[in-house]
């Protein structure tokens, strides 16, 4: 893993062009261009927003209110999670041509994905942040911030790589991972309140590793204080085991890719 | 000499049935690295078979061979793309591989940028880039475009980019694959310029052409590859003659002797054989060089002699010596005989030999195939070898035609041209036939 890291920091430049080659490529063309990252999350939230207070306006627990801006905390660091993880499934067979004609470094292509995702992540943030503010819960709790930030982070890139690599092998992956990550959003409290779930689905909820970033976003965002920390910290120990394992995977595969890409 | 390749007992072996195994593969590949271990040898297919060669520094090192011989293998082993499923191979000094061009070009995204991306990919870092950037698009001819999207570019431009950018990575070691097929014909020229230059700054190239005259023209040494097996290694003139011979008349030719066979690109109606009675035999044909040293390649302007061992068991009085010229297409360039000449026979019995010589060999570069023959006056022939026989010619001139009369040019009135520089032809003497058969 350490060596994996090291291979990272080698090729630091090269992830850092190509994170905002990707950033640049995404938009150009468009009208709007970069505003694309500010209006998609509101989009989203629109949706979301339609959907739960006019189309089933289903009651919320005090925790939850306003609905809209607790839906939003969540949201936006899974909307980071989900993408990177779709993109990265891809991106080795799309970049198959890299592969096979250029010494490259194929692990740097997951990573990008990951992280061109968490750039439009950060990018959406000011949106919410304007928001929180308007209704006065803009705490210190921000300082915060990083910690799940970082934990998703290394979770993200751990699962990436995994992906990344298996799917080079099983095209169905590509297919699937549409459906799990779906399931798994389901799973997560984004839409609900993580302390409302009792009984099995808790037990389910509490083994689901993003179940405690989210809570931990929601809790330095929305709730102006944070209490998750034990939740956070064995998250934290189980995003290095995913991406020890992924590093592990990926350099073991490493050697079939450009043939199988 | 220092090293800059070592490929050591180089194999490489592929899975042929690529979803069958999916599983057992990748297990393999989990436990062993290796995605063939676990597989029958009838699921594999080896498309390198222990190669070893060591390229020296400095040296243009070329490899030949057919579609499928495993050329671009053996490259993609060299570039570290892929890694070889035995055997080892070292590269000393950066490395830049021209395998295809603009391979990691966005095509959303400007040709400036793509450059800084690329050159960033191949190794420079940001300083280098924007040191070299000026030059690389000078290079590449592409000032008026470089700040639109890459996918606006025509194939030609996006090639002359990728080309432009790998060639000012300035690599210790540099390998083509098959490249300079792109571009118009002066950008093809400049791109072969460019790596003269590199190979007078004493860089190593290794190519992968088809392109037998390129590497006639530019390679030290080559190495031809049949069916991922090394069939010949050595002189870029022998070796390439042999491949030409291997590939006009396949494998027999070949094993008949190196110096027997003629290429069968001889037209239709030259057909190559031997008949006659016999009663004068010719034993043996030898092309000798001034130091009477044998040769297959001549250069123009030096002698050559056409020696023929001749044998008459009993004694013959009447027999003509005969020497036949063709070009590879069976055209006759020339043909005369001792009685043409005038020479009269008068007695021969028992060993001998016959020498033709040309004192100048004013042909343009070809290959030649030769009829040599021994007959009665009225031509009933007692032994005619006809096309068995075939040397080259190489000049540094690449006029047309077949015959290079003595000539040079004289201008008068206003006509101002800069004389060539005198590039004597090439020095052959030296040349080891046997080196590595």
């Amino acid at each position: 893993m350490l060596a994996q890291l090291r291979t990272l920091f080698r090729y630091r430049l090269l992830i850092q062009s190509l994170v905002s080659r990707e950033l640049k490529a995404r938009y150009r063309g468009s009208v709007l261009g970069f505003f694309w990252s500010f209006i998609n999350p509101l989009l989203q939230l629109l949706t979301y927003g339609l959907v739960f207070t006019v189309i089933l306006p289903v009651h919320h627990s005090p925790e939850m209110e306003p609905y809209l801006l607790f839906f939003f905390c969540g949201i936006l660091p899974w909307t980071w999670f989900q993408s990177s993880l779709t993109e990265s499934s891809g991106v080795l067979i799309a970049s198959g041509n890299l592969l096979k004609k250029v010494l490259f470094p194929a692990e740097v292509l997951p990573v990008v994905s990951v992280l061109s995702n968490l750039a439009h992540f950060l990018l959406g943030l000011p949106v919410l942040l304007v928001f929180l503010a308007a209704t006065g819960r803009l705490s210190w709790s921000l300082v915060l911030l990083p910690l799940p930030l970082l934990v998703q982070l290394v979770l993200t890139l751990g699962l990436a790589l995994l992906v990344a690599c298996l799917t080079v092998h099983f095209r169905d992956i590509q297919n699937i991972l549409g459906h799990l990550l779906h399931l798994w959003f389901f799973a997560s409290p984004v839409l609900y309140y993580y302390g409302a779930v009792t009984g099995r689905a808790r037990t389910l909820l509490r083994l689901n590793p993003m179940s405690h970033v989210l809570v931990s976003y929601q809790e330095i965002l929305f709730q102006g204080r944070f209490q998750h920390g034990r939740g956070l910290a064995l998250t934290a120990v189980a995003a290095a085991l995913a991406f020890a394992l992924g590093a592990f995977l990926f350099d073991r595969l490493r050697d079939t890719l450009p043939e199988e890409v | 000499m220092t090293r800059a390749v070592t490929a050591q007992g180089v194999s490489k072996v592929y899975r042929r049935f690529l979803h069958k195994n999916q599983l057992k593969t990748l297990k393999s590949a989990l436990v062993s690295r290796s995605l063939i271990r676990d597989l029958r040898p009838d699921q594999t297919f080896t498309a390198l078979h222990d190669v070893s060669f060591e390229v020296p520094r400095g040296t243009t090192f070329g490899v030949i061979g057919e579609n499928g011989s495993g050329k671009s293998t053996l490259l993609k082993l060299l570039a570290g793309i892929t890694r070889p499923t035995t055997g080892s191979i070292r590269v000393e000094g950066r490395i830049s591989a021209l395998i295809e061009l603009g391979a990691g070009f966005h095509p959303e995204i400007s040709g400036r940028e793509n450059v800084a991306i690329n050159g960033i990919m191949l190794g420079l870092s940001r300083r280098e880039i924007e040191r070299r950037f000026d030059e690389i698009v000078e290079f590449a001819e592409l000032r008026p475009f470089i700040d639109a999207p890459v996918k606006t570019y025509s194939s030609g431009m996006y090639a002359r980019l990728g080309f432009a950018v790998a060639i000012h990575v300035d690599p210790e070691v540099l390998l083509i694959d098959e490249v300079l097929a792109v571009g118009d014909e002066s950008f093809t020229r400049k791109c072969l310029d460019k790596i003269g230059e590199f190979r007078r700054r004493g860089k190593t190239v290794l190519i992968v052409t088809h392109s037998l005259s390129l590497v006639d023209q530019m390679c030290d040494d080559v190495l031809w590859l049949r069916k991922g097996a090394v069939a010949d290694r050595g002189d870029p003139r022998r070796v390439v003659d042999a491949y030409l011979t291997y590939v006009a008349g396949g494998e027999e030719a070949l094993l008949r002797g190196r110096s027997g066979a003629a290429p069968a690109e001889a037209g239709a109606g030259y057909r190559e054989g031997r008949w006659g009675g016999r009663e004068v035999e010719i034993t043996g044909v030898r092309l000798l060089d001034d130091r009477g040293q044998e040769r297959h390649v001549f250069v123009p302007g030096e002698p050559l002699t056409v020696a023929l061992s001749v044998r008459a068991p009993r004694e013959v009085d009447d027999f003509v010596f005969g020497v036949g010229l063709f070009t590879a297409d069976g055209v006759n360039v020339y043909g005369t005989n001792t009685h043409l000449e005038e020479h009269r026979a008068r007695r021969f019995v028992g060993e001998g030999e016959v020498r033709f010589v040309v004192e100048d060999l004013r042909l343009v570069e070809g290959t030649y195939l030769l009829d040599v023959a021994a007959h009665r006056k009225d031509g009933t022939p007692y032994d005619y070898h006809r096309g068995r026989h075939s040397f080259r010619v190489k000049s540094r001139v690449k006029d047309v035609g077949s015959y290079r009369p003595a000539h040079h040019w004289e201008f008068l009135g206003g006509i101002d041209l800069q004389r060539p520089q005198a590039r004597p032809e090439l020095d052959l003497h030296d040349l080891d036939e046997d080196a590595g058969g």
